[in-house]
């Protein structure tokens, strides 16, 4: 028998709750309390008016380039939900949804997006990390916080999102590499929305679906519907369990689809089939709870109305508290460069106004006397 | 006779195509290039007209499509890479500074590598820090490569068909913030040499020497200057390697004055080998030592007001000008 089958498998997909509102008793009952339901539809609404809020925002001169959320709230939140507090979560930039649910203040996003680095300074308690714009990069330090975690002897797992056109940067592979090889905690989570820009999976992509990439470094691995909430929270919650119970990477793809477009400065529809969009709008992961909750009287029109206008409230809120924050001045990014301000920096400080950013003589004398001024100051 | 003004993305545009119509080992490769026109619209049409085999859209992976290049350049073929912004460029920093600029060297001669690394560089669009990179004091540090950094559409499309025809590693550096900027591009083919800097304004009190997109700020700079009765020179150097040092000395001899004006952060730039070289070179014929304006140390801020004074402009480059002629 000279050829034989060196290794089999197949890789499973999770659905519990469809779009046509068929639900899997088995797997979906008791998987979220009814009170908690609730509570995620209300996330997943507000996280949808903000993000509607934000591209308003961005054609009136209010706001820089935005990426939308739109469509891709679930997969996120469920991890959020699913997660221990002080789980890292590293993120790219459409996990708005899940940084909420952590306590991410929803004004340090729209500060962010503003132009304005004080938006990424993530308050520390979240366990959350700055917007990566290089594509890929953030996979690699979820990948070296969780080692830190364990270097530690912590239980502290990481969870990274990426896009499927990430999966074809060299640092998802190595990260992928390093995690599995040497045993360190990460739950991987692609969310495959189909199009990276304007490229079409199959630029990035030649197997049937991302999971499989997994394969390939030896770890579990699984597809879900991004768009089921509920498919989302069972995977996310089993992956992170199972991460957690033997210290080591699981992958998981969430087949998904962003119903915008790529950010605000794209037209998706340049590219992409306006029936597509139609279909994958009739797979909204928000009506889907919603039809759901109505089946179940949990919801009705006044709870509605409520919540749409609790969203709106709550958004436009953190509008004005970003808009309000008064500009960043230089000194703020200076200060932030080193642990300590270098004096060549100093100086360059003290006459950044004029051309010569320290390198003249007088520039020289200009920041001697603001040091020591500022020095007197603190004494 | 009207004067044909095109964007400098169209510039680019045929200066590419104009090349690809010529040898039909040139193709294009990078994110989005094909099927979509390009990230920015430069490759608009080409895949209609060169087809899939030449104008080829890749996965997201720059040091994939930097390290591919690399590999089809040694069989003869060229390469032209574009980076949706020099920014992505450094995932790829192995294969474009590691091999292209040494593989002639390290093979006795044997491989070449005539590629040009093409995309947007470059501050100001507001796009943060991690997105806002000038790489050419970086880059231009690597011996083994050339350097070219245009500063309108007219330089854009002379300087790329030089670059595509180079037998060597080529950066070429566009800004995005420039691609909608229309100028004259004769219907002509020509081609500008590299390593000739152009007289941007003749003038007789000092010389100011830039590269690609603050040329225009100089340029600005001197006519308010002008109005004051300083006569500012304006060289636009063109290419960074080669640097064209004999053209600036020729100038300051003349002048007896001297601003840089680069964009790239000022420690170890071009900037600072500009003014070691005309310290070297001019010292006898200097009334006071070069002047500098540079980015601020500091990583490019995102909040547009910090952005736009961290920047080199008009202001601080008239600023320095009057500094150096002892006006402030
Ligand atoms: C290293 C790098 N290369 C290119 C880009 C430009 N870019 C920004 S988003 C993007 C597409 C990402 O697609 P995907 O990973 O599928 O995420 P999605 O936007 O679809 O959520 C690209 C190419 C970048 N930001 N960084
Ligand atoms: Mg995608």
């Amino acid at each position: 028998m000279p050829i034989t089958t060196a290794y089999k498998t197949e890789i499973q997909r999770v659905s519990i709750l469809d779009e046509h509102g068929n639900f899997d008793e088995k797997l979906g009952k008791d998987l979220i309390p009814d009170a908690d339901l609730v509570r995620l539809y209300e996330a997943m609404v507000t996280c949808r008016v903000l993000d509607e809020i934000a591209f308003k925002l961005q054609r009136s001169g209010r706001m820089g380039t935005y990426p939308q959320n739109m469509g891709q709230e679930a997969p996120s939140l469920g991890a959020s939900y699913v997660l221990n507090k002080d789980d890292w979560i590293v993120t790219c930039y459409r996990e708005n949804c899940g940084l909420f649910w952590r306590g991410v203040p929803m004004e340090s996003i729209l500060l962010h997006w503003m132009g304005d680095e004080r938006g990424n300074a993530m308050p520390r308690e979240h366990f959350a990390t700055p917007i990566a714009v290089p594509i890929g990069t953030q996979m690699l330090h979820a990948t070296g916080l969780a080692w830190a975690s364990k270097y530690r002897g912590e239980k502290r797992i990481s969870c990274t999102f990426f896009g499927d056109g990430a999966s074809s940067e060299g640092d998802f592979h190595e990260a992928c590499n390093f995690a599995a090889n040497l045993e360190i905690p990460v739950v991987f989570v692609c969310q495959n929305n189909f199009w990276a820009i304007s490229s079409p999976g199959k630029v990035n992509c030649s197997a049937p679906t991302l999971a499989q990439r997994a394969l390939a470094y030896g770890m579990p691995t699984i597809q879900v519907d991004g768009n089921d909430l509920f498919a989302v929270v069972k995977v996310m919650r089993d992956a992170a369990a199972w991460t957690r119970e033997h210290g080591k990477p699981h992958f998981v793809e969430a087949v998904t689809y962003r119903l915008g477009d790529h950010t605000t400065a794209d037209d998706a529809r340049r590219y992409r089939d306006q029936a597509e969009v139609e279909l994958w709008k009739t797979r909204d992961p928000i009506t889907r709870i919603y039809d759901y909750m109505k089946s179940r009287k949990l919801w009705d029109d006044s709870k509605e109305a409520t919540t749409r206008e609790r969203a709106a409230v709550n958004a436009n809120a953190a509008v004005a508290t970003a808009e309000g924050i008064a500009e960043p001045h230089r000194q703020d990014y200076f200060n932030a460069m080193y642990a300590e301000l270098p004096a060549d920096l100093a100086t360059q400080l003290a006459t950044h106004n004029t051309h010569s950013l320290g390198q003249t003589e007088e520039a020289a004398h200009v920041a001697t006397e603001a040091l020591a001024k500022a020095h007197a100051s603190h004494h | 006779m009207t004067v044909r003004e095109i964007e400098y993305r169209d510039a680019l545009n045929e200066a590419m195509s104009e090349e690809m119509r010529r040898d039909k080992r040139v193709f294009l490769l990078g994110e989005e290039v094909a099927q979509y026109d390009g990230a920015y619209k430069v490759s608009r049409g080409m895949l209609a007209e060169f087809g899939e085999r030449r104008i080829i859209d890749t996965p997201i992976s720059e040091s994939g499509f930097a390290g591919m290049a690399i590999g089809a350049a040694m069989m003869g073929l060229r390469p032209i890479v574009e980076f949706m912004s020099w920014s992505f460029s450094l995932v790829a920093a192995d294969p474009i500074l590691n091999n292209a600029p040494k593989m002639l060297y390290m093979s006795g001669g044997q491989f070449g590598c005539p590629i040009v690394f093409r995309g947007n560089d470059g501050a100001g669009g507001q796009l943060g820090s991690t997105h806002s990179w000038c790489v050419e004091g970086l880059y231009s540090n690597v011996p083994g490569l050339k350097m070219a950094i245009p500063s309108n559409p007219y330089e854009a499309k002379g300087l790329l068909k030089t670059a595509i025809r180079d037998d060597d590693p080529v950066f070429f550096l566009e800004s995005e913030r420039m691609l909608g900027t229309k100028g004259h591009v004769p219907e002509e083919e020509y081609l500008i040499p590299f390593g000739q800097a152009r007289v941007a304004r003749t003038g007789k009190d000092i010389t100011l020497v830039s590269f690609g997109r603050p040329v225009n700020f100089c340029l600005e700079a001197a006519e308010a200057l002008a109005k004051e009765g300083v006569d500012c020179e304006v060289l636009d150097m063109r290419t960074i390697r080669p640097l064209d040092i004999e053209s600036i000395v020729r100038s300051v001899k003349k002048t007896n004055r001297c601003v840089v004006v680069d964009q790239s952060w000022s420690f170890g730039s071009p900037g600072s080998e500009v003014a070691a070289q005309v310290h070297a070179r001019c010292f006898d014929d200097l009334d006071n030592f070069v002047h500098r304006v540079h980015t601020a140390d500091v990583p490019t801020p995102y909040a547009t007001n910090l952005e736009a004074e961290y920047m080199p402009n008009a202001r601080r480059i008239t600023e320095a000008v009057r500094a150096c002629l002892y006006l402030a």
